[in-house]
């Protein structure tokens, strides 16, 4: 057997720290991102928003905005051809309010012309008539039946049980509490921006994109515009970060719009204030959760109510919900559950998709949950998880089967293993301690924490959803050319794809074609899932070339082309001593094939909460070492050690920079990052206020990387995106707990919280 | 817009006093925010980016103060002989957002802009600075406690330009700190700078982020000098240091809002200004 990476001394083959093709641009400043697209004879299209949370529109008056010198049109909903809503799960929101606001930023209209501070100037002129109304903001309260309901669809976006076992079993051991997680954002750096280029004669649209997912884009605009989808050709734009931000429409609509309706090419941008206002955000959630388990630990049954705030529109928090309640178990063995999960539509601003997807505040509860039930038994926080860690044949409390490999005990002991970090010198540079450059504390002002999380999260999209992904391969002259609709957000597909081609196929050089809807669709650039659904589909392309081209060459040399493989760059006859460069093999023929990767097929869960409803699943574990001053609530982490089920590294640097990249995310929702939100409006949509972790900020990581190849997928290799970002934000808040002796029992852990 | 970049303060000073609307810009870190957020819209703009003269500090030949020019970024406060001269304003300076706005951001901005927030007016505050302003035809300097006046209001009249402030070289120990929620390029939630005079026996106490400007902590002062002997060594004890805390929360005026709340920044002053006291007594 041919096995590409055995003896290879080639360079960027699967296995290698292969380099982005994009990262020296992207340190330079050179890379071109959707902000940055330009076309001629352009004009600049701007949003109007909602003041109000909650608010109905008497009337809209545009005649003063119309007089404004270079206003080329100004559009409202009466202007959407097509359907007046979109949405990723149900088409509940407005392209443009009509009658009601339900958030502050909901578009209300959109104008173009010819120059941004037209486009400001007009928006001022812009003249809407509010009764405002009083906001729905407590998800407990929108949840009641006796409260307005804010929107036809009604106020409970999804209720989701799941009950199974014994639903009367006491435990020995009884532990519970409340859990809060505040709102966070995904705040990428690289803002919404789109292009449209109109067809003449209005007869389709031509858009540039920063988006995580082409195909679905293209369905929602070409519904709205009400024009075929072929109508609506998709070119990625440059996107710089994503996170679960970029999977509902935010501009796109708009912009298609204004070039139908102008005639002209329009582009749009937000700039960091209307981006808070522009996306979706993480689901801020409120958990009970009560864990039975007998005297030495072993977790019987757990009950659990979880409230997840949706915000105004549905997005995707139908799919969010059944993540956070089939999550709520953790990485361990449990029998019974009573568990009852809502997500609720209120007027705060919409959440959806964000890294770890409703798993993340289930893990929060769990993991909080796991240190109490600790004491409580009087073992560590180590022992109670491996007493509990769950393995490949355990059944969740949905009825489903893990069958993917499961290390968690893995993660758990090599996690451990790894060395602490030494302790504080009393002569520490003040940098380096709590309070950084502020000079706020002086050693002897320190306690320092250890705390560990250890998480479960499910790859792909659940719930019977097809979320596949094609690509298409050819061959010519030995040079590879590699189609598909893969966003690239950051995670380095573009990396990996040459990497998967060069493996397979023997080639150095390999051309990635534009990303655009001129092939099938690749799914989003979420869920954990590229490297297994799109990374499998170019795999899958590019193996069908192989075996074509062992015909060809089988046909031309007479040998049978079950004897071929690919050795290095050559073609080579297993049995016998025949050799040809996959060069010269290729040279004058072109190989073309197209695959399509689906993922086996998934079911919904029932009334209640049982069915096989997710792909495969990854593990994780994470511990924290913090320094806080305890005086004055400041904290600083000072390591994660962490150890991660990742399947089978493909790209070695790639995945320590989502593994540290992760981490520091899960920090900022630990320590910092909260949209603070006051009577459903934003205090803090900007990065003044808006606090992300800085350099200074961030941990030491230590990460082990767990190979166990998952027999499921294509390449062996797990989505490794989102568990770095899970178990740490409960780790560090364990670590705080440690060192305070203090409950906090929500994230952000405030200063005050810790010390007042 | 039109933007004059005067080359000497001569001319500087003439562009001000023919255009006394005109916006005056120094790095720009607090005024580009403003007009990208749409908050100011300058037609004239003067830049004094090239203004030698405000862009360097001199000691006075009497050794007995410092006269910082109003450009001087706080890259320059860092290190060096002013940082050994003004430790309290060294500590201030590098907690100013990050290198590149500590390469472009002054004191004239900072004082221009007259946020509570800003971290450099704790220094002049606690240290008395005299800050002196200049029209093409006058000059005249005006204690830094005068000068600002409320929340982002200052004394400056139109057509003048902030042209130094000037702080006393003490014999005794200064410091500053600032709570901010992370490590690094944060606006503080409360600060606090402490600067003791040996030779006269007194003490200075400002306070950031806890009012509508800077606040002077006058009675704690007088009472903490009358509790110990600032002329020499002496130790406050622990029971003292408790106290002086305490009244150090009660002379701030902080209020809740999305940053932090009041109970929290009252505690937070009255935990660093202990710290800088111990600190002052132990270094
Ligand atoms: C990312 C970021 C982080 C920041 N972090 C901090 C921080 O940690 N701490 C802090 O204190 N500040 C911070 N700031 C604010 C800002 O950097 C400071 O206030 C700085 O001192 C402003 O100086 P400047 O020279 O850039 O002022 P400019 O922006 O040039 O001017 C500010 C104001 O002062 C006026 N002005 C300036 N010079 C003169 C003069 N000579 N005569 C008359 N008027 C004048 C201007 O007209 C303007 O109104 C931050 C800003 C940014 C963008």
């Amino acid at each position: 057997m041919s096995n590409a990476t055995k003896t290879s001394i080639r360079r960027d083959v699967l296995g290698a720290s292969a380099l982005r093709p994009d990262g020296a641009a992207k340190v330079l400043g050179k890379f071109e991102f959707s902000s940055d697209l330009h076309a001629e004879h352009m004009l600049w299209g701007a949003t109007l928003r909602s003041p109000h949370p909650y608010a109905r529109i008497i009337s809209i008056d545009l005649s003063e905005a119309y007089k404004i010198d270079g206003v080329e049109a100004i559009i409202t909903s009466e202007d959407v051809p097509g359907k007046k809503t979109y949405g990723l799960i149900s088409s509940d929101q407005p392209v443009f309010a009509s009658k009601i606001v339900r958030y502050v930023g909901e578009p209300v209209a959109a104008v173009a012309a010819d120059h941004p501070e037209t486009c400001r100037r007009a928006l001022a002129a812009i003249k809407v008539n509010y009764e405002v109304l009083i906001p729905i903001t407590d998800a407990e309260l929108a949840m009641l039946p006796s409260t307005t309901q804010i929107h036809p669809d009604g106020n409970l976006i999804r209720h989701q049980r799941i009950i199974t076992g014994d639903q009367n079993l006491q435990g020995e051991i009884i532990v519970e509490a409340i859990y809060e997680m505040g709102m966070q954002d995904q705040a990428f750096l690289g803002l919404e921006a789109a292009l449209a280029i109109p067809d003449s004669g209005g007869a389709g649209v031509e858009m540039f994109v920063a988006t995580q997912w082409l195909h679905e884009d293209q369905k929602q605009i070409a519904a709205c515009l009400d024009l075929p989808i072929e109508k609506i050709r998709i070119t990625l734009g440059g996107v710089g970060g994503a996170f679960g931000a970029r999977e509902d429409i935010s501009l796109q609509v708009h912009c298609a719009l204004l070039a139908l309706r102008t005639s002209r090419p329009i582009k749009m941008q937000y700039g960091r204030e209307e981006s808070f206002y522009g996306h979706v955000h993480r689901h801020p959630a409120k958990i009970w959760i009560r864990h039975h388990a007998t005297r030495a630990g072993v977790i019987q049954r757990i009950e659990s109510r979880m409230v997840f705030d949706g915000g105004a529109y549905a997005s995707t928090s139908a799919a969010v919900l059944i993540n956070g309640v089939t999550h709520i178990q953790g990485p361990y063995k449990c029998l019974n559950a009573t568990v009852d999960g809502y997500a609720v539509r209120t007027n705060n601003p919409p959440c959806g998709a964000m890294r770890g997807f409703g798993v993340v505040q289930a893990c929060y509860a769990h993991e909080s949950q796991m240190d109490k039930l600790a004491v409580a038994c009087g073992l560590s926080p180590v022992e109670i998880r491996l007493i509990n860690a769950m393995v490949t044949g355990d059944k969740l409390i949905t009825g489903q089967v893990v069958e993917s490999v499961a290390p968690v005990e893995r993660c758990i002991r090599e996690t451990d293993a790894i060395e602490m970090p030494a302790p504080l010198a009393r002569n520490a540079n003040a940098l380096e301690i709590v309070g950084g450059s502020g000079l706020t504390s002086l050693p002897h002002n320190i306690v320092r924490g250890v705390g560990w999380g250890v998480s479960i999260k499910n790859l792909m999209y659940s719930e019977s959803f097809d979320d596949f992904a094609t690509a298409r391969c050819q061959l010519q002259n030995g040079v590879v050319n590699l189609k598909f609709a893969t966003v690239e957000v950051g995670q380095g597909f573009v990396v990996l794809a040459p990497q998967i081609a060069r493996s397979v196929l023997g080639v150095d050089e390999v051309i990635i074609d534009q990303v655009d809807t001129r092939i099938g669709s690749a799914g989003s650039t979420s869920a954990s899932r590229q490297t297994w659904m799109s990374g499998g589909a170019v795999d899958g392309a590019c193996r069908l070339v192989r075996q074509r081209l062992f015909e060809h060459v089988g046909k031309i040399h007479n040998i049978d082309p079950l004897r071929l493989v690919i050795e290095d760059t050559d073609v080579v006859d297993m049995l016998g001593d025949f050799r040809i460069s996959v060069i010269e093999a290729s040279t004058g023929i072109l190989i073309d094939e197209t695959f399509e990767h689906h993922h086996r097929p998934t079911e919904e869960l029932d009334k209640n909460g049982q069915g096989n409803c997710h792909v495969a699943f990854a593990f994780v574990a994470h511990r924290a070492v913090v320094d806080v001053d305890v005086e004055l609530g400041l904290v600083k982490v000072i390591q994660v050690a962490t150890a991660q089920d990742v399947g089978r590294v493909l790209n070695p640097i790639a995945a320590l920079g989502q593994i540290e990249g992760g981490i520091a995310q899960g920090l900022g929702l630990a320590v910092m990052e909260e949209i603070v939100l006051d009577n459903g409006k934003m205090r803090n949509p900007s990065f003044t206020d808006y606090l992300l972790p800085t350099a200074l900020d961030a941990p030491q990581v230590i990460a082990v990387m767990i190979e166990e190849p998952e027999p499921q997928a294509p390449l062996g290799a797990k989505g490794i995106g989102e568990p770095p970002c899970i178990s740490v934000t409960p780790a560090i808040a364990a670590a705080i707990r440690n060192a305070t002796g203090r409950d906090l029992p929500r994230v952000p852990i405030r200063p005050q919280d810790i010390c007042l | 817009m039109t933007v004059l970049i005067p080359q000497s303060l001569h001319d500087a000073l003439a562009a001000a006093t023919a255009n006394p609307d005109a916006q005056i810009i120094q790095g720009g870190t607090d005024l580009m925010v403003e007009i990208n957020f749409n908050h100011r819209k300058p037609t004239d703009v003067i830049a004094l980016r090239r203004v030698d003269e405000i862009r360097n500090y001199v000691v006075t030949a009497d050794k007995k103060n410092v006269v910082i020019g109003s450009g001087l970024p706080y890259r320059e406060m860092e290190h060096g002989e002013l940082a050994k001269l003004l430790p309290a304003l060294a500590q201030a300076a590098r907690t100013v957002g990050s290198p590149q706005i500590r390469a472009a951001g002054s004191i004239g901005g900072n004082l221009g802009t007259c946020s509570p927030a800003g971290d450099a007016l704790p220094v002049l505050s606690a240290l008395d600075a005299v800050i002196n302003l200049r029209t093409a035809s006058q000059s005249r300097d005006i204690s830094v406690h005068d000068f600002m006046v409320g929340v982002k209001r200052n004394a400056r009249q139109p057509g003048e330009l902030i042209i130094s402030a000037t702080l006393p070289i003490n014999n005794g120990w200064q410091g500053y700190a600032k709570v901010g929620v992370r490590n690094a390029m944060v606006i503080s939630i409360a600060s606090c700078c402490l600067v003791i005079d040996r030779i006269k026996g007194s003490v200075g106490i400002a306070l950031g982020s806890v009012g509508p400007t800077v606040i002077r902590c006058r009675e704690t002062e007088q009472w903490l000098s009358m509790q110990i002997d600032l002329k020499n060594n002496s130790i406050v004890a622990p029971n003292l240091l408790k106290e002086f805390g305490d009244r150090v929360a009660k002379e701030s005026k902080p209020i809740d809002d999305h940053r932090s709340t009041a109970a929290y920044r009252r505690h937070a002053v009255a935990t660093l200004s202990r710290r800088l006291l111990t600190r002052a007594n132990t270094q």
